[in-house]
């Protein structure tokens, strides 16, 4: 209505479209944590004694540590014992021989979702690996994958198939005694993706895994490895999202990437975890460990994440930059509605020279949220001509939301180049009331601000996940002006 | 070609009173514009010409406290800023926004689209639009940069009002509305700008013209010319009391609206 003011703060409630629970006959071990569990969870995937001993020793460690709390965002203790540590939908056999296997039911919200599973109905190059609470339910593509070489697997099958590769690039970038939640993750773990691509392959489509927290009163503590040898190239796309429940659900994953020389690694997020309800209840405490190694020379990671779900967010996706002339790259879009609180950001290590790195994040705050970027870039003494670019900028949405940015920058090389950019800005009445004279409404306005404010990320993005990625945001935004 | 006449009354207001802030800016104000005319709405400075543009076109937070607005024979002041868009009422702003990131050209094609959708008709052609927009940009004078830059992304104070225009011309508006669009111009981007208004102007529409000089009229003739002050249309009359105005300033019309 012409006469009603339009409201930058009248947010209004966008309904969380992931947020069914599958009805799913699931084997799910009381909750609880201690060496027996451990024991327990190695023993239902078969694991061989080095791992079993590995999850023991981060145990005990992760005991002596304690929660660390400089993280902008507030929440609750949790009770580490009230968490479920393994459950898995149940089967007849040890695991899906095929997708003829797979429980019909767990197929259909593998398609509520859009994740093309099924191989016929998905979108042409994708091979996905979808994990359903704790166990990798179906990998496709694996043989197309296996002709070139190209190893694309659920966590367990690699530990009983590549263990030697496991052994030697397990923990070596993110070791258990990283964090604590990092300690946490390699005690409990239970599934995940294991990528390897070998020399000089250029792997011949996009990887792709789909997680999905079901079960109530769980932990989804996954694991992802990948390893790109000499001169191979891989790019790889995690998608998320999870029920919607009133209790909070932790998730606490570790995701561990090594390119060897001239190899490059691209890794793609849309975390749609669910960010809890419009008053901040419920939600995924999505407190997660994401680093990247270039360890030879030449290498390339590059990060790129768009997150619009989780109560609250505590990710650093990073890169060390070890090989000489190696790059490292952060794009993020992070979003905060209503309740949700984002402290995310990258660290970018600098030790080998001539390494570079870009970083661009855009935090977008709505309704009461909070959305914080915290970044380090790191050069050390051996770092000779390290360059970096950092960009942060912040769309405010309303009055009551919060944009804060922390960039650390440490420098102990003086042939070094860092620099810095940052600012903030609000949807303005203005821009609003200009799309709107222009005939849009007021949700197209929304979007078409948003959606130039990241532009510069979205199109680091696969073209099939730019598209999600920009649905996504309009709906995790619906609402957000009235 | 749509079934307006020349003569048929687009606008009609009436006694319109409004306050921002809690300030009254226009009080009892009266004017009607119809089919084929253009008229020009002087004043000075915060006599409330940007008040009236804003309201006319559906700006929040400005607060109608009394009097009617008809558009086309509807309440517009019942419609919402984008449904009076998609009825065909443009407001060329005094001060364009900047959107970076937005394509300018992508914002107009969506404006073009929510009008014909309104009317009916199918989304425009790609291949269309484009041509579309490209001769509307040759009148305009503007070069093909314009194609890929953001909406109003870095854009000096002549080429934003010289897009104002061209997304005018490609809208092609029943009701125009232009927010003193000569400010900041210089002679020959004002000509260019006039050329483009003039374009526009058919027995099926009417163009408002806000100033505050009397020289972007000596390039779009107007039919009507209205004094603005104190919140209300003071005095009208044809395009030569624009030049007297010019030449006497605006005080006589006040103390004559006194004496009266």
């Amino acid at each position: 209505m012409a006469s009603t003011p339009t409201d930058l703060d009248a947010l209004v409630a966008q309904k969380y479209q992931h947020g069914f629970v599958t009805d799913i006959d699931a084997d799910t071990v009381p909750p609880g944590l201690d060496e027996d569990v451990i024991r327990m969870i190695s023993r239902k995937k078969g694991e061989p004694a080095f791992l079993l001993d590995w999850r023991l020793k981060s145990y005990r460690h992760w005991r002596t540590m304690t929660e660390p709390h400089w993280a902008h965002v507030q929440y609750p203790p949790i009770d580490y014992q009230a968490i479920s540590y393994y459950s898995a939908p149940k089967q007849n056999t040890d695991g899906p021989k095929s997708l003829a296997d797979v429980d019909p039911k767990l197929l259909a919200t593998y398609e509520k979702l859009g994740v093309p599973l099924h191989e016929r109905a998905r979108l042409a190059g994708v091979a996905v690996d979808a994990v359903f609470d704790s166990v990798s339910v179906a990998t496709t593509f694996k043989a197309r994958l296996a002709e070139a070489g190209v190893v694309f697997c659920p966590f367990s099958d690699a530990v009983r198939e590549h263990p030697a590769l496991l052994e030697q690039y397990l923990g070596s970038v993110v070791p258990p005694t990283d964090n604590f939640y990092a300690a946490l993750n390699s005690a409990v773990f239970t599934d995940g993706s294991f990528v390897y691509i070998p020399p000089g392959v250029r792997c011949p489509m996009e990887l792709s895994t789909y997680f999905r927290i079901n079960a109530a009163k769980t932990g989804q503590f996954e694991r992802t490895l990948i390893i790109a040898d000499a001169g191979s190239h891989v790019s790889y796309l995690e998608g998320c999202t999870a029920p919607q429940r009133d209790e909070n659900q932790l998730h606490a994953a570790v995701v561990e990437l090594v390119a060897l020389d001239d190899a490059s690694i691209k890794y793609s997020t849309v975390q749609n975890w669910y960010p809890g309800d419009e008053q901040g209840v419920g939600g995924i405490y999505n407190f997660v460990t994401k680093r990247g190694e270039c360890r030879g020379r030449n290498a390339r990671i590059s990060w790129t994440q768009v997150e619009t779900g989780s109560a609250i967010t505590w990710k650093y996706p990073s890169c060390v930059l070890t090989g000489e002339n190696s790059v490292g790259e952060f794009y993020s879009v992070a979003v905060a509605n209503h309740y949700q609180q984002a402290d995310t950001g990258t660290k970018m290590i600098h030790v080998g020279r001539n390494t570079r790195s870009t970083i661009v994040s855009k935090g977008i705050s709505a309704g009461h949220a909070q959305n914080t970027y915290r970044g380090l870039v790191k050069v050390l003494p051996s770092a000779e001509g390290a360059r970096n670019y950092t960009q942060c900028d912040s769309l405010l949405m309303g009055a009551r939301s919060g944009a804060h940015t922390f960039p650390y920058v440490e420098v102990r090389n003086p042939t070094a180049t860092v620099e810095h950019e940052a600012t903030t800005s609000k949807i303005g009445e203005d821009q609003l009331f200009y799309c709107l004279q222009r005939g849009l409404s007021a949700e197209d306005a929304v979007n078409m601000i948003v959606s130039g404010f990241c532009k510069t990320v979205f199109k680091e993005l696969p073209m099939e996940f730019a598209v999600e990625a920009q649905n996504l945001l309009a709906v995790s935004l619906e609402g957000a002006v009235g | 070609m749509s079934d307006i006449r020349k003569g048929d009354v687009i606008l009609e207001v009436r006694g319109l009173a409004v306050e921002v802030q809690g300030k009254r800016i226009l009080e009892g104000l009266d004017l009607t514009v119809r089919a084929g005319e253009v008229h020009a709405i002087m004043g000075p400075n915060g006599a409330g010409k940007s008040t009236l543009s804003q309201v006319l076109a559906g700006r929040p937070d400005y607060d109608v406290k009394a009097g009617t607005v008809r558009y086309l024979g509807e309440d517009l002041l019942a419609l919402a800023a984008e449904e009076r868009a998609r009825r065909g009422l443009f407001l060329g702003f005094q001060y364009p926004v900047e959107i970076p990131g937005v394509n300018n050209v992508y914002l107009l094609k969506a404006a073009l689209n929510a009008r014909r959708r309104h009317l009916g008709q199918p989304e425009v052609d790609a291949f269309e639009f484009l041509g579309l927009v490209r001769d509307n940009m040759r009148l305009m004078q503007m070069d093909e940069s314009f194609l890929s830059r953001g909406v109003n992304e870095g854009f000096s104070g002549g080429e934003k009002k010289r897009n104002e225009i061209l997304q005018m011309t490609v809208l092609e508006p029943t009701l125009a509305i232009l927010d003193e669009t000569d400010s900041g111009l210089d002679i020959d981007a004002l000509k260019v700008v006039a050329n483009g208004v003039n374009s526009l102007k058919r027995d099926d529409r009417a163009i408002v013209l806000v100033t505050h000089y009397q020289r972007l009229l000596d390039y779009i003739v107007p039919d009507h010319v209205h004094v603005l002050a104190g919140g209300r249309i003071l005095k009208s009359g044809d395009a030569s009391l624009a030049l007297e105005l010019e030449r006497r300033g605006y005080d006589w019309v006040r103390a004559e609206a006194a004496a009266a």
